[in-house]
């Protein structure tokens, strides 16, 4: 029973900061420079996953040539900069990374 | 109706790259020490990889559920800023829309949706989320079942 009141916690945690802002949209007045601030947020939240997610590792930062992940980002990158497509861009990536994990030893 | 095609179209991919998480997430639940029951539930009630990653990884440890909750807040607070940042194309939109697309209010939908903010934006919202998400869900509920099955066989 206590297993399940976690759930619920952590479901209200995840659940109220995506829906405050949202809810409010219409009683709160943001400044204007919270506003410019907050035209940002896609860009800098965005890249702080990716980047993490690319050049992380468990034992510290990775950004050597052989970073297999940094190496298949930057085909997904280019693939994407010249296609502008979502589904060559995914597909590029997993296969450069999937490639790269089973065939190259780095 | 077009837009509910290409909304579902454009995130097929990120249904299938979901697949993975939900295995992982199955086989880490049944570690932790999780029921079948719990495990599906944590999956519909807390709609975030990294909440439930780091909920089971905590579980396992043998962590305070004080500390779970609080640490899944912190790691939950760019929600935060997606939620603000959409603020402006919401408010004309009634609350019975706005409570359940903030539910469903992930990294990826908002990946998505940020690209068309310009364009008729919350339709764009609803209607890249809940394909999506509905198939984010199956998917996500079969892999559970099949990472839950392969863990308890090992």
């Amino acid at each position: 029973m206590t297993e399940w009141l976690l759930i619920m916690c952590m479901g209200l945690v995840t659940f109220l900061p995506r829906l405050l802002p949202m809810a409010l949209a219409d009683k709160l007045v943001l400044p204007d420079w919270l506003k410019r601030a907050l035209a940002f947020v896609p860009i800098a939240v965005l890249t702080a996953i990716v980047t993490q997610a690319t050049f992380v590792r468990t034992d510290g930062l990775d950004v050597a040539w052989t970073n297999i992940h940094a190496i298949a980002a930057i085909v997904a990158f280019l693939v994407g900069l010249i296609t502008q497509r979502l589904y060559l861009t995914i597909t590029a990536g997993l296969i450069s990374f999937a490639l790269l994990k089973l065939f190259v030893v780095l | 109706m077009i837009h509910v095609k290409n909304g579902a179209l454009a995130t097929l991919a990120l249904v299938i790259a979901a697949i993975p998480f939900g295995v992982v997430y199955g086989a880490l639940a049944e570690n932790a020490g999780l029921n079948f029951m719990l495990t599906i539930g944590m999956s519909a009630l807390v709609f975030g990889g990294a909440s439930q990653f780091i909920a089971v990884t905590l579980l396992t440890g043998g962590a305070a559920y004080a500390v779970i909750v609080a640490t899944i807040f912190v790691v939950n607070l760019r929600h935060m800023l997606y939620s603000a940042n959409l603020m402006p194309h919401v408010k004309h939109w009634p609350q019975r829309w706005r409570i359940p697309l903030s539910f469903i209010l992930t990294d990826e939908t908002f990946a998505a949706v940020s690209n068309h903010i310009h364009t008729a934006f919350f339709a764009m919202l609803l209607c890249y989320d809940w394909p999506y998400q509905l198939g984010l869900l199956f998917t996500v509920l079969v892999s559970v079942l099949v990472g839950v099955l392969v863990e308890g066989k090992s």
